[in-house]
């Protein structure tokens, strides 16, 4: 499971001026805590997904940091309030200085 | 599990194998059962905020009162608030006081996001507290607390 990571998000495409939209994410990821020994009895070296970023059209508005105790194959949702047409940009940040990225497209009537 | 909801059930050999390797998994993936540590979220806190003091209400936590599988228990954090330009939620921390490493999550919000709201999923060693922490716009900082049993790889545990 520990292959690529793959994010996936659901933010409707289209909005209301004003309208109060949840957005929904997932990414594969072990999410390794750092915690655990192998059959050897030593250490596995941790490796967990350590910021989520959501900016709207290059601007961050919902940022979170994630610790160990955060489940495999973290699950994220929060709101954004629409108030113009634009793309939103999300980004996970690896341990290993790996960056994930998805986009998604807003319209706002 | 939803058969839990019925005591009078028998195990059936498929579920009782089920349990058992749920169980066997768990205690894999996190060997510090016997962890829990409040004084560390104290200090955590300490850290963050100084001394201030720490008022109730306003956040509106969700939490399972019963966790079946500590690996994966849902969380929702809600904070009162206009989130507006001047008075909105700047942070939110949550800390689990049982787990070898008490902090689960940070979130830092805007008044762009319209709604201090966020869930997620967290990963819980054993019967433990979950404090939440929201720091305002304004300095203000609330607390709140709720307890979840885990139940490891069963009913009633």
């Amino acid at each position: 499971m520990s292959t690529q990571s793959k994010p996936r998000v659901r933010v409707p495409t289209t909005a209301t001026k004003g309208e109060l939209i949840e957005i929904k994410t997932l990414i594969s990821h072990d999410m390794e805590t750092g915690q655990r020994n192998d059959s050897a009895g030593k250490t596995i070296p941790r490796r967990i997904i350590n910021r989520f970023t959501a900016a709207f059209a290059g601007k961050t508005f919902f940022e979170a940091d994630w610790h160990p105790s955060i489940s495999a194959n973290p699950y994220q949702s929060f709101f954004y309030r629409a108030e113009q047409s634009g793309e939103f940009t999300f980004t996970w940040k690896d341990d290993d200085g790996s960056e994930y990225a998805a986009t998604a497209k807003l319209t706002v009537a | 599990m939803p058969d839990c909801a019925n005591p009078v059930e028998p195990l059936s050999r498929r579920k009782a194998l089920a349990m058992a390797a749920a169980g066997a998994a768990f205690a894999v993936l996190l060997p510090h059962i016997a962890h829990g540590d409040p004084a560390a979220i104290e200090a955590e806190l300490k850290k963050l905020y100084g001394d201030k003091p720490l008022v109730a209400g306003k956040i509106k936590l969700d939490v399972p009162q019963i966790a079946e599988n500590g690996l994966v228990v849902p969380i929702n954090v809600e904070v009162e608030s206009a989130m507006t330009g001047q008075d909105f939620v700047k942070a939110v921390h949550v800390f689990a006081d049982g787990n070898p490493l008490p902090g689960v999550v940070s979130y830092r919000f805007t008044a762009a996001a319209g709604k201090a709201a966020a869930s997620t999923r967290m990963r819980l060693a054993q019967t433990q507290n979950i404090v939440c922490v929201a720091e305002m716009s304004s300095g203000a900082l609330h607390s709140t607390k709720a307890e979840v049993k885990v139940t490891i790889g069963g009913c009633g545990g």
